[in-house]
């Protein structure tokens, strides 16, 4: 087995480790756990709330766009955190670099604005 | 955006603590510092190489702000011009630049540099590649000048797409290191799947896009697990890097590079329409607004080929006994699958689809027989790359000419549709049969002294399994001229029935025999193509030279 392979070794013996304590544990307490099934308690749990209507469900399409501006301030975000940690070492720099950054998205939001898409139809 | 995406990351490439020990990266001479406050060092951007790609990235920035701001009465016409004007002026510049690097004058000027701490190579090749996807872009906007507004899809949005994934096949053309090839593939693929979806009215179309998007994503996701083999291999993604790395070590299993190797061509490979990557090319190609398609097949096939002839090239040229053998098979396969498939279509859409595949295979001729930098004149990257220039305007020329005979609804693309055109607009017929004959060929074309430049730097090495190569080249050819000529053979038939040829999609639409109208912008495309088919077929010695001289960094 050469090194590089010989490397991936703890990986493996992390993933039976793993492997071995989840199965241990939820085994053991499957073997001893006493069980009254009820029809409450085989009820999906959704936050205290009833459930209503099966796994299939419709969610409004209006959203979708709220998701993709998410997107982008999420990326946003990934990457203004690391600056912000450099942000000495990186100087001037790396200040005008991330004010491009923030500028091109704010040119995107400016066109998604104008483009009536942040209006709740 | 994506000039800000690589700044940041080329800053961040430049890391104060070194990597583990194993990787020795000859990019990071200050990697050994370990004091308490680490100092970045930071890459030197030397902004004026970097301009081309900035023009068209903050002109279509500033291309979205404008339109979105600027009252209706304006628009007509604008967003067009605002892209040639923007493509022309990355064009000027790149010839600023090939003068600064390459030299205007007999003798070459060997000022070949990298850029940005190495990320980019500014040599005869990435400025080649660069004015060749500028004259796509032009010629496509011009394209979709007349047919957006035929389609009722006005908008900059358009023009914007076409100009952001520009700039990302002039990236992928000056890339020196394969994450920055990563990221040009990237920016030039995602708006080309918008691109391929843009026509909302017609179902085919986001059809196409889906296909093209889910396949993309699919050779993206190839071309960056090999760029992390490569790397697990050498220990360093610079193209530069890597090639240093192999000549001085031997590696003791090449497992790993193999693959590596392997992958970087699967994802190049769908890219360029290389068989047996090529499935998705015929209904990607019908199904997208022609305009689009003329864009794409132009731009994504220039850069696609400028990235795949840059990695082999200057990374892996030590390797080159082990790629050789796959790119002769994928060669053979490319020329002769596409070829023999484009004679049984009878939709010109896919039989132009079809003979981009085996263009494809024609271009793979010139990375077989290129050597590194090229002491042969007429190496096989010359011949590649004045392939790549000499496709652009055969393509968009043709597909210029399918716009038109398309019509509105974009659906009139049956061989049927093109009876009669011989008579009814001549002009227009001899442009395309001129078009066609070029793809297929013929003498006094681009379109041969491409090909001729191909064959002829792969029959220079002189072995065995060059000749075949060459001789299978050659009968391919000649199978393809079969296809052109049933285009050409239609258009000179007298027209059938009126109303029994829908068969582009169209079917309820009763096909009125009028006469074409061929608007001011497209007929400019058609005249540009035409003209420089034929003025450099006749006399190549200009973009001969050019193209000779379009040699690699390393």
């Amino acid at each position: 087995m050469s090194g590089f392979l010989r490397s991936y070794l703890s990986v493996v013996v992390f993933a039976a480790a793993a492997g071995l304590l989840v199965g241990g544990i939820l085994g053991l307490s499957r073997l001893i756990q006493p069980r009254r099934p009820t029809q409450q308690k085989l009820t999906t749990y959704e936050s205290g709330v009833d459930p209503t209507g099966d796994g299939w469900s419709q969610s409004q399409i209006r959203y979708y766009v709220f998701a993709l501006l998410f997107v982008m301030f999420d990326v946003e975000a990934v990457f203004i955190f690391p600056w912000a940690v450099k942000v000495d070492a990186l100087a001037t720099f790396g200040l005008i670099e991330m004010i491009v950054f923030i500028v091109v998205l704010a040119l995107g939001l400016v066109y998604a604005w104008r483009k009536g898409v942040l209006r709740w139809v | 955006m994506s000039a800000t995406l690589l700044a940041v990351r080329l800053a961040s490439t430049t890391p104060a603590t070194p990597l583990p020990a194993s990787s020795g990266t000859p990019q990071n001479p200050g990697a050994g510092s370990t004091g308490s406050l680490p100092t970045l060092k930071l890459p030197h951007v030397e902004y004026h190489f970097l301009l081309p790609f900035l023009i068209l990235a903050g002109s279509a920035l500033a291309l979205l702000m404008v339109s979105s701001l600027i009252r209706p009465v304006w628009r007509r016409g604008l967003y067009a011009t605002w892209t040639c004007v923007t493509g022309v002026a990355a064009l000027v510049w790149t010839w600023h630049l090939w003068g600064q690097v390459v030299g205007h004058g007999p003798v070459p000027h060997p000022g070949a540099v990298t850029a940005v701490s190495g990320a980019l190579a500014i040599d005869g090749f990435s400025l080649f590649v660069t004015m060749t996807v500028c004259a796509g872009l032009v010629l496509g906007a011009l394209l979709a000048e007349h047919y957006l507004p035929q389609e009722r899809l006005e908008g900059p949005e358009f023009y914007v797409l076409a100009m952001l994934s520009a700039s990302g096949a002039l990236l992928m053309g000056s890339a020196n290191d394969l994450i920055v090839v990563f990221l040009g593939l990237e920016i030039l693929s995602l708006p080309l799947y918008v691109l391929a979806a843009f026509h909302r009215h017609r179902a085919r179309s986001g059809e196409a896009g889906m296909k093209y998007f889910v396949l993309g994503a699919f050779s993206s996701a190839f071309f960056l697990y090999g760029i992390a083999l490569a790397y697990g291999a050498t220990g360093t993604t610079s193209l530069a890097g890597i090639a240093t790395f192999l000549t001085t070590h031997v590696l003791p299993s090449d497992g790993v590079l193999l693959a590596g190797m392997a992958f970087l061509l699967i994802g190049l490979g769908f890219k360029v329409a290389a068989v047996p990557f090529q499935w998705w090319t015929p209904d990607v190609y019908q199904g997208a607004p022609t305009p689009a398609t003329g864009f794409m097949a132009a731009v994504a096939k220039t850069a696609g080929f400028a990235a795949l002839l840059r990695i082999f090239l200057s990374a892996f040229p030590s390797q080159a006994e082990n790629w050789r053998p796959i790119i002769w098979v994928l060669a053979v396969l490319t020329m002769v699958v596409g070829s023999v498939l484009a004679v049984v279509q009878s939709d010109v859409k896919r039989i132009l689809a079809y003979s981009s595949i085996s263009h494809a295979g024609y271009v793979l001729l010139g990375l077989q027989a290129a050597t590194a930098t090229g002491s042969i004149t007429r190496n096989g990257l010359a011949g590649a790359s004045f392939y790549l220039l000499a496709y652009t305007f055969m393509v968009v020329g043709s597909f210029a000419v399918v716009t038109l005979v398309g019509g509105v609804g974009d659906g009139h693309h049956g061989l049927s549709a093109y009876r009669g055109l011989g008579t009814q607009r001549p002009a227009l017929a001899l442009a395309f049969t001129v078009l066609l004959l070029s793809q297929a060929g013929m003498p006094f074309t681009t379109g041969f002294i491409a090909k001729f430049d191909v064959i002829s730097a792969v029959l220079t090495h002189g072995r065995a399994p060059d000749y075949i190569l060459g001789v299978i080249a050659m009968l391919a050819a000649a199978i393809s001229v079969a296809f052109y000529l049933r285009v050409i053979l239609a258009m000179y038939q007298a027209p059938s029935d009126a109303g029994s040829h829908g068969d582009g999609g169209g079917t309820t639409q009763v096909a009125t025999v009028t006469r074409i109208r061929v608007p001011v912008s497209v007929g400019l495309v058609i005249g540009l193509s035409v003209a420089f088919t034929v003025a450099f077929g006749v006399y190549p010695g200009p973009i001969v030279h050019l193209a000779e001289r379009a040699t690699l960094l390393f």
